[in-house]
């Protein structure tokens, strides 16, 4: 017998008891199912942190000035105040593969604006820091590097600032008080929406570094850098290359750093790894019904061994081999698992679709989830159908044919 | 005429335990082509496992058995199948039909394991033809469970007769038919047999047993006697006979 007969003969059998294969394949359907939605609701929270991530600028790396023993107490990070605008030079001219560098101080301060006030942070930063954080402007320009080296008294500032203190007209040309010195506003950036904390990330005002060092918080010390590596694959070695750099700047080693270089990879990872972990929870939870599914087509195809003795008495009497009686069993629980597995895919996803319009969460239905479901499913029929089909192939034609 | 089944000295010995259960002792027999035997005996007499063997369903412990000039009793499992597929047909006491399978697709089975590839098409065209001989053409879609006694048994003849069988084998085909069917059955047997079938049944009731050529009756696993039936009954006229008998009965009521 041909495999077409076989497939034939396994989807006669299976119509003759429609209503049951329907709901043995149930157990399947479900699982799948289960899977499927799991999984997408899992990586939709992925991708979302990922794309948070991904907000932070490309190709990233953070220099944070580190803490320092004094007498035995340490002091917390950013405490050690040993970044200097000269390490950002250092940094920005001698390492070829740092394509951008923006010093970074920040402090909290009271903003002034139409007679309005507001409470922000103001972040002082290099010119390429936009560039570095892929963080468009909606409206106006941003500050140039002459306004750097000028000290200018220009801003750019965020849509919670837009809305907090002009609320009627635009921004850009306006003044606005920083700590009662008057910086123009020449742009407006885009919106950015929550933090994965959960914090407003539009709530800033930017300003030249060096205008928040004289004018704003007058230190003389960087709170971080923000450079930004020429290419995603040499990020590890401008990373060692700026620890090398600053070490023999700061005179550290290893033990005795005062400062931390982290890059996007690694923050993206510390990240993404909650996420994963309940991707994965998720998936093996539904997997778990997914082989409960398969133990309902065992169970049946056990039963229908068993409840068509007679029938299989009758096909090895008119020449059937006990090969093909296997196939026919095995096809059959193949067919049932993989059309189970088909209406699984469509349920699941339809099912992530209603979550995320109803509850508003972020799915994502991966094709890999889907043929991996689908292969899954199928090879759930084929080792739950393997006993039963083998059962019936050892079946002697006559005792099955007197079988009562 | 030539030899379709040839028999020798075959001993079948079934080992139950401590008892050894002879089944058949030393059968040894010839069927030729377009023969029509009866097998007749008691309980325990043999016969189904003289049957059994015949169909190659079941081996001899000893003895040679030929079908069709092929010695049998060496073949294995896949082997007796295909043999069974090719060169036999089997109708059952029970009609032992597909349930909620149509005629059609009950008579296309032993089609489907046929070694030979065969198209949809053609299955179905020669299923169609098989109940046309058997007189169920019109009932080709209908389930088992639509169709009377006589009428699944004669698709289980059709489904017999689909692969041009060398030997029909029937065990008890009208053991579960009134009389009347019962007749209507052998009818279609008879008819097939002019046809040049060779067809061999089980049977343990002596009437049915004279519509066919020959009657072997087995005691203890032993022939004890194979004779030509000698005052042959033939389905029409019996046929003939027992509705002129209703039509009296209805006058004289």
């Amino acid at each position: 017998m041909h495999l077409g007969s076989t497939f034939t003969v396994s989807l006669r059998a299976l119509r003759r008891n429609a209503m049951r294969s329907v709901l043995t394949a149930l157990g399947i359907i479900i699982g799948v199912a289960a899977v499927i939605a799991m999984v997408s609701i899992g990586n939709g929270a992925k991708s979302m942190v990922e794309s948070q991530i991904a907000a932070l600028g490309e190709n990233v790396l953070l220099i944070f000035s580190g803490s320092l023993t004094q007498g035995g107490a340490r002091t917390g990070a950013f405490g050690a105040g040993t970044l200097t605008v000269e390490d950002a030079d250092a940094i920005s001219h001698q390492l070829t593969n740092i394509i951008a560098v923006s010093p970074e101080v920040r402090t909290g301060a009271q903003v002034l604006a139409n007679g309005l006030n507001w409470s922000t942070q103001v972040l002082g930063e290099g010119a390429d820091y936009l560039g570095i954080r892929q963080w468009p402007l909606a409206e106006g320009n941003m500050f140039t590097d002459s306004d750097v080296r000028s000290v200018g008294k220009v801003c750019i500032i965020g849509q919670t600032i837009v809305n907090q203190l002009y609320p009627d007209s635009s921004p850009i040309g306006q003044t606005l008080r920083i700590r009662n010195q008057p910086f123009k506003v020449v742009g407006v950036l885009s919106a950015k929406g929550l933090s994965v904390q959960g914090q407003d990330q539009d709530d800033l005002v930017i300003v030249p570094y060096t205008s928040a060092m004289k004018r704003v918080t007058k230190q003389t010390m960087l709170r971080s850098i923000n450079a930004q590596a020429a290419s995603a694959d040499g990020i590890a070695t401008a990373q060692n290359d700026i620890v090398e750099l600053l070490r023999q700047r700061h005179r550290t080693t290893e033990q005795t750093d005062d400062f931390t270089v982290r890059n996007q990879e690694e923050i993206a990872i510390a990240a993404t790894a909650t996420s994963k972990t309940m991707t994965l929870l998720l998936g093996a939870i539904a997997g778990v019904s997914l082989i409960v599914g398969g133990i309902g087509i065992m169970n049946i195809m056990l039963v229908s061994v068993t409840e068509r003795t007679r029938e299989i008495g009758i096909r090895l009497a008119v020449g059937a081999h006990g090969s093909e009686i296997q196939l026919q069993f095995l096809t059959e629980a193949v067919v049932l698992s993989a059309f189970g597995g088909m209406l699984g895919i469509l349920l699941g996803i339809g099912t992530s679709e209603l979550l995320s319009r109803v509850n508003h969460w972020p799915t994502l239905v991966s094709p890999v989830v889907v043929v991996s479901a689908f292969l899954g499913s199928a090879g759930v029929g084929v080792i739950s159908g393997f006993y039963p089909a083998r059962k019936a192939s050892l079946l002697d034609p006559i005792d099955a044919l007197r079988y009562e | 005429m030539p030899a379709v089944v040839q028999l020798e000295d075959i001993h079948k010995t079934y080992d139950s335990g401590e008892v050894q259960v002879h089944a058949v002792r030393g059968v040894s027999l010839t069927l030729n082509s377009g023969d029509f035997m009866a097998i007749m005996g008691a309980s325990g007499s043999g016969k189904s496992t003289l049957m059994n063997t015949l169909g190659c369903l079941d081996r001899p412990t000893r003895g040679r058995y030929l079908l069709d000039g092929v010695d049998v009793s060496g073949l294995d499992r896949n082997e007796l199948a295909d043999l069974r597929n090719e060169k036999l047909g089997f109708v059952f006491q029970g009609f032992n039909l597909l349930s909620r399978t149509t005629a059609l697709e009950n008579v296309e089975l032993p089609m489907l394991y046929g070694r030979q590839r065969a198209s949809g098409r053609d299955l179905q065209t020669r299923a169609e033809h098989c109940l046309q001989i058997v007189g169920l053409a019109d009932r080709a879609d209908h389930f088992p469970s639509q169709l009377s006694g006589g009428q699944q048994q004669r698709v289980a003849i059709a489904r017999a007769l689909v692969n041009n069988p060398q030997v029909l084998l029937a065990d008890e085909p009208t053991g579960n038919l009134d009389s009347k069917t019962a007749v209507e059955v052998m009818g279609v047997f008879q008819k097939l047999n002019d046809q040049g079938i060779t067809i061999v049944m089980v049977t343990h009731e002596l009437d049915i047993a004279r519509f066919c050529k020959r009657n072997l009756i087995m005691r203890d696993g032993r022939v004890v006697s194979d004779i030509t039936v000698a005052d042959r009954l033939f389905a029409d006229a019996e046929l003939q006979r027992l509705r002129d008998a209703e039509a009296a009965a209805k006058l004289t009521d």
